[in-house]
């Protein structure tokens, strides 16, 4: 069961929203994880750590390895992210049909 | 009525498709003048655009920044490839975070539909990981300021 309250501060980091970016493309080590972040791997365990906590990552032993993966709760907050992309965009297109309804009436204006 | 379709294509693309109820004219142009975009490139509520350039020719260049007015604020800085008056514009853009994210590729049609204009822009990324760090980044400022709205009321 994931507990909201855990799940909304996971998420209110910009590094642990993009390690989850990062698992969107497939599973990956703490090494791997690290890569792109300007951090230890320490630092890393620590975020992974919170993610799991949350329900948004889940983890598997392979030999000293424990590669990582979206769990069912990550992947739907990615598909969350193209929602919230779609509303940005929608509010725009939205303005803009006004714009656009703006623009026609003062063209009409002008013809005689 | 939904208007608006935006779904992932393959590894590295996002498809958007808008119809609009006015001439292709009319959408290009909204596209491609400066006065106008900065009435309607907004994202969310509460942002605004001081600054948009926009050279709409091949190799112009496009620089749009945004603020909250509360001293968030971010840029976006692009080039124009190629445009084909009225029906289609290609060009790259990246967002400054500050840092520069990996450039995205778009490519925007018009095409006359009806009496209105179905507008489709399909964006390229570098990478299946680039993509979903866009849709990830793409919203930090909305979803920041939810985020922090959503804590305060827990």
């Amino acid at each position: 069961m994931m507990n909201l309250d855990t799940a909304f501060s996971a998420l209110a980091d910009p590094t642990r929203r993009a390690i989850l970016a990062r698992l969107a493309t497939g599973e990956a080590t703490v090494m791997e994880l690290a890569a792109p972040f300007d951090m230890t791997q320490p630092a890393v365990s620590r975020h992974l750590k919170v993610l799991e906590g949350a329900g948004l990552i889940a983890r598997r032993v392979e030999g000293a390895k424990r590669p990582c993966r979206l769990a069912p709760a990550g992947i739907a907050e990615i598909d969350r992210w193209l929602e919230m992309l779609r509303q940005a965009l929608a509010a725009n297109y939205d303005r803009l049909d006004q714009v656009i309804a703006a623009m026609t009436t003062n063209e009409n204006k002008r013809t005689p | 009525m939904t208007k608006l379709t935006i779904r992932t294509e393959g590894d590295k693309h996002v498809v958007v498709i808008r119809r609009f109820a006015a001439s292709p004219e009319a959408v290009y142009r909204a596209h491609t003048d400066a006065k106008l975009i900065q009435k309607w490139m907004l994202g969310p509520e509460g942002w605004t655009m001081p600054v948009c350039i926009n050279e709409p020719r091949p190799g112009g260049k496009i620089r749009y920044e945004w603020t909250d007015g509360q001293g968030g604020s971010f840029y976006l800085t692009g080039e124009f490839l190629e445009l084909v008056p009225l029906s289609r514009i290609v060009h790259v853009e990246r967002m400054h975070l500050p840092d520069p994210t990996p450039d995205n590729h778009v490519e925007t049609s018009f095409v006359p539909d009806g009496n209105g204009t179905l507008m489709t822009m399909r964006m390229t990324l570098p990478d299946a990981e680039t993509r979903a760090a866009m849709l990830a980044s793409g919203m930090e400022h909305g979803m920041e300021a939810s985020y922090v709205r959503l804590e305060s009321l827990m």
